[in-house]
């Protein structure tokens, strides 16, 4: 990562003038969470890459990637943004978040351009490296790179400005997955399947979307704060007034409970995710209206189910941010594992009964707090370890988001793998994924409740400096 | 999108009103996030039928 590139890029060009507008910070931070986003839109992929050379994805020729070869490319994704974030946290802490930004917008794009050379060549491994390996650094730099600037410019409302940006990660797919379907019926009479020039397009429109962000954000001034704004004076333990380097961070308890606590929540939330469209599929099948549906309307209400959740994962994103502001920290999470464990355990007799409504809506709270959980771990991290380095915290605390892509959908498919070799069909298939997935909620109930307030051996001593990371 | 000089200043306690530059910054990320919620709403909507 050059920093001495240009003097446009340093931490010092961007600190804002009198009178900028602190509502300018979210749009730029939307800009990069709306563009990296697009990586839980890859799935739009999956079928076109499949049939580069037969040129059916019903039929796939003895030479077309198959679909294991082709999810690998995620996982290398985001197992890089995991990686990337712990590794470069510190960094950005240092340089800034603009020269972060570009970097993390050169990588994402730049990824994209080199993937779309693996798929022309068809060389998987060249698309491994582009989107997966160059991508997934940009995902993970482009990840933290604004939430820190967020705390610092609403230390009033952590929970809201966070909530906002990583909001923003959720809608990423939302754009990513229409975009790249119309793109790739666009360019289908030019190239195999449409998908060379369409991974082109979008890392072009990605790269110049990104600089909005880049060019936008600017970081407070060392004793700037919000009008009218006073600390409130009121003694909490769980909110620190010091602040806690990311290296001595790690040598907490409280690091690795929170480090547990997402991974419970991300692999949780996986369990549902990954056995949305199915399992929907199964209940309907279940109802008086379900036996008489065909399975394209069946496929077509399952595509529905998971745009549903989408939406709610979203919401949820911004929801239970903001209103961790005012319930604390500790007491969302509470509320997200606690509700949660009761709702994933009645999942499965509610689809075995087929109450399809009070399914979907069960599913829709479930997704909701997990996106939550996601949003909220920036604020809880700064009320612990204090603003100094929280990006680059938080960074190392997305190692668990990595570990938990690889582990969730191998315990969720050899759960259901399991059920159905006992001869198990249908919603029955998924109970012990459900079951099992309220278990890890347990631990990451009994990991929230045990977190407390820092020892005061790992403040640091004496005022911390903008270049060090802090202000 | 740039309405202040960029070079390190004293604090700026005041917060300045909804200006031209917020409404236009949201608007840039606003639209797309918009089409791609309404494309989404219009997916799920085959849930309900």
């Amino acid at each position: 990562m050059a920093e001495n590139s240009s003097s446009l890029l340093d931490r010092s060009r961007t600190i804002a003038g009198p009178g900028y507008n602190r509502w300018l910070v979210p749009p730029a931070a939307l800009a990069i969470h709306l563009a990296i986003g697009q990586a839980y839109a890859f799935s739009v992929f999956n079928k076109p890459l499949g049939a580069l050379i037969s040129g059916d994805p019903a039929k796939p020729a003895p030479d077309d990637w198959t679909p294991l070869q082709i999810g690998i490319t995620f996982s290398i994704a985001i197992v890089l943004l995991g990686l990337s974030a712990a590794i470069f946290g510190k960094w950005l802490e240092r340089v800034g978040p603009r020269k972060a930004m570009l970097s993390a917008s050169l990588c994402f794009g730049g990824g994209f351009l080199i993937g779309s050379l693996g798929i022309h060549l068809h060389n998987i491994w060249l698309l491994y490296f582009g989107y997966g390996f160059v991508g997934g650094i940009g995902l993970g730099i482009g990840y933290i790179s604004p939430v820190s600037t967020l705390i610092k410019w609403f230390p009033d409302r952590k929970g809201v400005a966070t909530g906002m940006a990583i909001m923003g990660f959720g809608g990423g797919a939302m754009i990513g997955s229409p975009l790249a379907n119309n793109l790739m019926t666009h360019f289908k009479a030019s190239a195999p399947q449409g998908v060379a020039p369409t991974f082109i397009v979008m890392g072009i429109i990605y790269l110049l979307f990104m600089q909005f962000g880049v060019w936008t954000i600017r970081v407070p001034a060392d004793d700037w704060k919000p009008a009218g704004y006073v600390p409130s004076t009121e003694h909490n333990d769980m909110i620190t007034t010091a602040n806690v380097s990311a290296d001595n961070a790690i040598k907490t308890p409280q690091f690795w409970m929170l480090w547990v606590v997402l991974l419970c929540n991300v692999t949780a939330g996986i369990g549902v995710l990954e056995t949305a469209s199915p399992l929907i599929q199964a209940v309907i099948s279940g109802t008086e209206k379900g036996k008489g549906m065909d399975t394209a309307a069946l496929a077509a209400a399952g595509a529905g189910f998971v745009g549903l959740l989408s939406l709610f994962n979203l919401l949820g994103r911004f929801f239970w941010s903001s209103a961790s502001d005012k319930l604390g920290r500790k007491v969302a999470y509470a509320i997200y594992f606690g509700l949660g464990v009761v709702l994933y355990a009645l999942a499965p007799t509610l689809g075995a009964n087929a109450q399809l409504t009070l399914f979907v809506v069960v599913a829709c709270v479930i997704i909701s707090m997990y996106g939550g959980g996601f949003a909220t771990a920036p604020a809880y991290l700064s009320d612990l370890f204090g603003k100094y380095q929280v990006g680059a915290i938080h960074g190392r605390l997305l190692t668990a988001w990595s570990t938990a892509g690889v582990l969730g959908p191998l315990i969720v498919h050899y759960l259901s793998d399991s059920r159905k070799a006992q001869g198990f069909t249908g919603a029955a298939m998924y109970q012990t994924v459900f079951y099992t997935m309220a278990g890890l909620l347990v631990v990451g109930f009994l990991a929230n409740i045990i977190v407390t307030a820092v020892n005061e051996r790992y403040y640091e001593k004496g005022p911390v400096t903008a270049e060090a990371g802090g202000h | 999108m740039n309405p202040q000089p960029n070079s390190p200043t004293p604090p700026a306690v005041a917060e300045s009103g909804v200006g031209g530059s917020v409404v236009l910054a949201w608007l840039v990320v606003g639209l797309p996030l918009a089409w791609g919620v309404s494309q989404t709403f219009i997916k799920a909507l085959a849930l309900f039928k």
